[in-house]
């Protein structure tokens, strides 16, 4: 298992290079290269052609409209469903905020079959990553409204409950985007074997 | 209308959250999800600061779907900092997976109290 995806190569992604990445070649994962990174889907909009070698010159838009346009709907996609959940579910000011722990916990599990499914199957579609990864499931958790509760909490006398919730919070998004991961990419392998 | 200003908050926050990514990855490398770290402090900052605008009276409810809930809301993500905290544990990095955690936390604690303090100086 390299990239996983039926694309070619870029320059930028170059399967199984673990080396240090130059200057400029900063639409390669940031970990592992070959692997998927939700916010890096920068790269496969630009897969359709050779990536120029990006230079430090060069402003983080260059290239990126298609991605940036596909991003910014899905995540007024996002925003709006963790919206309608917080309709849905409305928790008081001063109580454990559960629907936006539901939200993150579902959105990091969500974010894990996703990249899961794309490094091991590809993407069917070279903006499929930007809309759903960075876009949608970006838009859809929210990291400012975790820390904002969390202080509100500690603020008005509820330490407990706002180090409760702050612990509560870290423990499932981690344990669910560990767990849809690995669960999705069992899945697939037993299915049809590794590509 | 309160649906729309979520929309266009978000809208407008995913993109801004994408390209900082890029910026900063392009300048500090892609060792450490710098990129994430730094639009969850931000998005912190900025949502302390609305949040003490509002209860201040010094801005409405609307300017709060907007800018909170949507586009601090989106310019800000879980998902992607826990992907990229399991990508380093899973990769042999656990220190800097833990460290992406401590940090992350501390500085979007600290940043959400920062911007409501500042909200309370201007307009408490």
């Amino acid at each position: 298992m390299t990239t996983g995806a039926p694309r070619p190569a870029t320059t930028d992604a170059t399967p199984g290079s673990s080396a240090p990445h130059p200057a400029g070649a900063h639409a390669a994962d940031p970990h592992v290269a070959g692997r998927p990174s939700p916010h890096t889907g920068a790269s496969e909009p630009s897969a359709e052609r050779p990536a120029p070698a990006h230079s430090r010159t060069q402003p983080p838009w260059q290239g990126q409209w298609p991605a940036v346009g596909a991003i910014a709907l899905g995540g007024g996609v996002g925003a709006a469903l963790r919206y309608g959940a917080t309709l849905l579910w409305p928790t008081a000011p001063g109580t454990f905020p559960a629907t936006i722990l539901l939200v993150n916990a579902v959105g990091c599990a969500l974010m894990g079959v996703l990249m899961a499914l794309i490094t091991e199957r590809g993407a069917p579609h070279p903006l499929l990553r930007p809309f759903l990864g960075t876009g949608v499931l970006g838009g859809f958790t929210t990291f400012s409204t975790y820390t904002a509760d969390v202080r509100h909490l500690t603020d008005t006398g509820r330490l407990p409950l706002g180090l409760a919730y702050l612990a509560a919070t870290l423990l499932a998004a981690l344990a669910a985007v560990w767990a849809a991961h690995a669960g999705t990419r069992y899945a697939l392998t037993r299915r049809g074997g590794a590509r | 209308m309160n649906w729309l200003l979520v929309v266009a908050g978000g809208m407008a926050g995913a993109p801004l959250r994408f390209l900082t990514d890029r910026f900063v990855q392009s300048r500090l490398g892609t060792a450490f999800p710098w990129g994430t770290f730094t639009v969850n402090v931000a998005g912190s900052l900025v949502l302390g600061l609305v949040t003490g605008a509002v209860a201040a009276g010094a801005a409405s409810s609307d300017l709060y779907l907007l800018l909170g809930t949507g586009l601090c809301g989106a310019l800000t993500t879980y998902s992607t900092f826990s992907y990229e905290t399991l990508r380093l544990a899973a990769d042999g990095a656990r220190w800097r997976a833990a460290a992406n955690v401590a940090a992350s936390v501390a500085a979007g604690l600290a940043a959400v109290s920062a911007g409501a303090a500042l909200a309370e100086a201007l307009w408490g």
